[in-house]
C-alpha cells in the first residue's frame, strides 16, 4: 500500500509536473503566435458580427 | 404547467395554429414518441414508489414526478398535434433561424428564482439576528431554509441564467439554430423540475448534507440526465456551426458544463437505501469524503460561478459597449490556465483538519497562484471598455457589467488571501468567509447576470430598449449600497469573532464563552439584513422593469440597427 502510495505520487510529483507545464506551453505557444494575429483580432470582434 | 404551454407556443411560433398550415404526410420522430414512451414509463413507475413507501416527504416528491411526466406526455403530444409537418428549419433565406423559446424561458425563470432566493436570504439573515424568527416549526427552521437560499440563488438563479444565456451565445457566435428539437426544451424544464425538487426536499428534509449537494440520489439521478443531454445539445450545435472558430465565450460555457457533470458524478457516488426511501449513502468515507466534497465544493465555485460567469463577460461585455475583446490571446491563457489551476484549489477549505497537511500546502498554493488568471481575466474584461469608457456614465446596464468585473477582481483577491494557512486560522468558521462569498455572488455573479438579463430581454423579446434605464440605475444604486452593507458588516463581525475565539486571560483560559461571541455579533446581523433588504428592492424594481419591458406594445423595427435580432426571421 505505501510502496504502491509513493510510487504514484512520485510519478505525479515529476511527469505530472511536466506534463502540465508541457501542455500550458504548448498553450502559450498558441496564443502568442504571430501567425495568429489576424485570426484573433477577427474572433475578438465576433460578439459584434451580425447576420 | 402554463407557463410550460405559452413558453412553448413562443417557441414554435405562431403559425403552428393558423389555418393552412401544412399538415399533410406528418410523421412522429422518433424523439417525440421515445420521449412520450420513456415518460409513460416513468409516471407509471414514479406511481410505484409513491404507493409502496413509507416516507411520506419521498412520496410526495413521488407524485409530483408522476404528476409532471404525465404533463412531459400530454405537452409532448399536443405539441406533435398542432405542429405542421415539417420540423423548423435550420436556416431560413440563408440566416440562421434561431431557437429562442428555451432562452426566454430561462431567462424568466431566472428572474422569479432570484426574487425566491434572495427574499429567503433576507429571512435567514433575520433570523440569525431574531432567533424567535425560526417560528419553531421544523420547515422554517433556520438549518432548512439556508440550502434553500444558497440552491435557489446559485442553482435556481445563476443556473438558469447559464443555461438560458448559454443557448443564446452558442446560436449567435455559431451562427447556427440550436441542436434537437425537444432536447433544449427537455434541458431547461427538467433542469427547472429538479430544482423544485431539491428546494422542496430541503424544506420537508430531504438532504445528504453535503453543502451545495444536498439533493438526494434520485434527484442526482434526475440532473445526470438532464445534464448529459444539456452537453450533447450544446456540442452538437458547436459541432454544425457556421463559423470556423469557436468563440472563447463557447469554451468557458463548455468547461462549465463539462466540469460540472464531472464533479456531480464524483461527489454523489452514493448508493441509495432502497428504491423506496430518499435516504442514501456515499461510498467514500471519512476525510476522503470530506476532500471529495470540498474538491467539488470549490470548483462548483470555479466552474459554476466563475467559469459560466466569464463565458457572459466575454460575450455581453464587447455585445453591450460596442467594442471587441481588449486581447482575445489573453481570453485564450486567462481560459486554460483558470481551469488548469482552479481544479487543485480546494482542499483550502479543509486547513488544519485530519487532511495530509501536503494536501492542505498543495490546496493554497494553487488558490494562491490562482490570483493571476484570475486577475487576467478582470483586466481584460475592463480593458475591453478602453474607448468607450464613456458609457458608463450613460449606461446603467455596462455600468453594473463592469462593477461586477470590478467585485469578481475583489473577491478573487480575498479569497487566496484567506486561503493562507495563516489567514485561515482566524476567518475559517467566521462571517468573513460568508462576507466574501457574498462579494463574490452578490458583486460578481448576480451583477453580471442582471447586465446579461438587461440586454437579453429587449434582444429577445424584439423591443427597442429596456422600459427604463432610470430604473436600472435605481436598482443598480440601492443594490450595490445593499452589497456595501452586507460584506462590511461581515469583514467587522468574522474578524472580531475570530479574534474572540481566540483570545486567552493570563492564566491560559478562554476569554469568552461561545454565547458571548454570538452576543456580539447581533447588530452586525442586523446590518447585513439591512444590506439584504437593499438586495432585495433592486431585485424587485428590476423584475418590474422586464415585466414591463416585455409587456410594452412596440417592437424594434428592422433599422433600428444591426444590434436588434429583430432581423432574424421568425420561426
Amino acid at each position: 500500500m505505501n510502496e504502491t502510495y509513493r510510487a504514484l505520487a512520485e510519478f505525479a510529483q515529476t511527469w505530472g509536473l511536466l506534463y502540465f507545464v508541457g501542455i500550458f506551453l504548448c498553450v502559450l505557444a498558441y496564443a502568442l503566435s504571430p501567425r495568429r494575429s489576424k485570426q484573433f483580432e477577427d474572433a475578438a470582434r465576433m460578439p459584434l458580427r451580425e447576420d | 404547467m402554463t407557463q410550460l404551454h405559452s413558453s412553448a407556443g413562443e417557441g414554435r411560433g405562431s403559425g403552428a395554429t393558423e389555418p393552412g398550415v401544412d399538415q399533410s404526410g406528418k410523421k412522429m420522430t422518433f424523439g417525440e414518441g421515445g420521449l412520450a414512451f420513456v415518460f409513460a414509463v416513468l409516471s407509471l413507475s414514479c406511481i410505484t414508489v409513491a404507493a409502496k413507501t413509507h416516507d411520506a416527504a419521498y412520496a410526495f416528491h413521488a407524485y409530483l414526478s408522476a404528476f409532471a411526466s404525465l404533463a412531459a406526455v400530454f405537452v409532448i403530444l399536443n405539441r406533435y398535434v398542432d405542429r405542421p409537418a415539417a420540423l423548423p428549419a435550420r436556416e431560413i433565406d440563408g440566416k440562421p433561424n434561431y431557437n429562442f423559446g428555451p432562452v426566454k424561458f430561462a431567462t424568466i425563470a431566472a428572474m422569479f428564482w432570484g426574487i425566491a432566493g434572495f427574499l429567503v436570504g433576507v429571512i435567514i439573515a433575520f433570523q440569525l439576528a431574531f432567533p424567535w424568527l425560526n417560528l419553531d416549526l421544523p420547515w422554517t427552521a433556520f438549518g432548512r431554509l439556508r440550502p434553500l437560499h444558497t440552491s435557489a440563488v446559485i442553482f435556481a438563479f445563476g443556473g438558469n441564467v447559464l443555461i438560458g444565456t448559454s443557448f443564446y451565445v452558442v446560436q449567435r457566435t455559431s451562427r447556427a439554430r440550436l441542436a434537437g428539437y425537444l432536447a433544449p426544451w427537455f434541458v431547461v424544464l427538467g433542469y427547472n423540475f429538479f430544482i423544485v425538487i431539491a428546494g422542496t426536499g430541503y424544506l420537508l428534509g430531504i438532504t445528504q448534507s453535503k453543502e451545495y449537494a444536498e439533493p438526494e440520489w434520485y434527484a442526482d439521478l434526475w440532473l445526470t440526465v438532464v445534464w448529459v443531454t444539456y452537453l450533447l445539445v450544446y456540442l452538437a450545435t458547436l459541432w454544425r456551426r457556421q463559423e470556423p472558430h469557436i468563440y472563447v465565450a463557447n469554451w468557458f460555457y463548455l468547461a462549465f458544463i463539462v466540469t460540472i457533470a464531472m464533479l456531480h458524478l464524483g461527489n454523489n457516488a452514493s448508493i441509495p437505501v432502497s428504491v423506496f426511501s430518499p435516504k442514501s449513502y456515499i461510498v467514500w468515507s471519512g476525510v476522503q469524503d470530506a476532500m471529495v466534497q470540498w474538491w467539488y465544493g470549490h470548483n462548483a465555485v470555479g466552474f459554476f460561478l466563475t467559469a459560466g460567469f466569464l463565458a457572459i463577460m466575454y460575450y455581453f461585455i464587447p455585445k453591450r459597449a460596442d467594442r471587441p475583446v481588449y486581447s482575445y490571446r489573453l481570453s485564450i491563457i486567462h481560459f486554460w490556465a483558470l481551469i488548469f489551476i482552479y481544479i487543485w484549489a480546494g482542499p483550502h477549505h479543509l486547513h488544519y483538519t485530519a487532511l495530509p497537511d501536503w494536501a492542505q500546502t498543495l490546496g493554497m498554493t494553487f488558490s494562491i497562484i490562482l490570483w493571476m488568471p484570475s486577475w487576467g481575466g478582470m483586466i481584460n474584461g475592463l480593458m475591453t471598455l478602453s474607448g468607450a469608457w464613456d458609457k458608463l456614465r450613460t449606461d446603467p446596464v455596462l455600468r453594473m457589467m463592469v462593477v461586477s468585473v470590478a467585485f469578481y477582481g475583489m473577491s478573487t483577491f480575498e479569497g487566496p488571501l484567506m486561503s493562507v494557512k495563516s489567514v485561515n486560522s482566524l476567518s475559517h468558521y467566521t462571517d468573513w468567509t460568508i462576507g466574501h462569498v457574498h462579494s463574490g455572488a452578490l458583486g460578481w455573479v448576480a451583477y453580471i447576470s442582471f447586465g446579461a438579463i438587461y440586454c437579453l430581454v429587449p434582444w429577445l423579446w424584439q423591443k427597442r430598449e429596456l422600459y427604463s434605464l432610470r430604473l436600472v440605475n435605481w436598482h443598480f444604486w440601492i443594490s450595490t449600497i445593499g452589497i456595501v452593507f452586507y460584506i462590511s458588516a461581515m469583514w467587522v463581525a468574522g474578524i472580531l469573532q475570530g479574534l474572540m475565539w481566540r483570545a486567552y486571560t493570563s492564566l491560559g483560559f478562554l476569554e469568552y464563552s461561545f454565547i458571548e461571541t454570538v452576543e456580539a455579533m447581533h447588530p452586525f446581523y442586523i446590518i447585513r439584513a439591512v444590506g439584504g433588504v437593499l438586495f432585495l428592492v433592486g431585485g424587485l424594481i428590476m423584475a418590474f422593469n422586464i415585466f414591463m419591458t416585455i409587456r410594452q406594445p412596440e417592437t424594434a423595427e428592422a433599422d433600428t440597427g444591426a444590434r436588434n435580432p429583430s432581423l432574424v426571421p421568425a420561426e
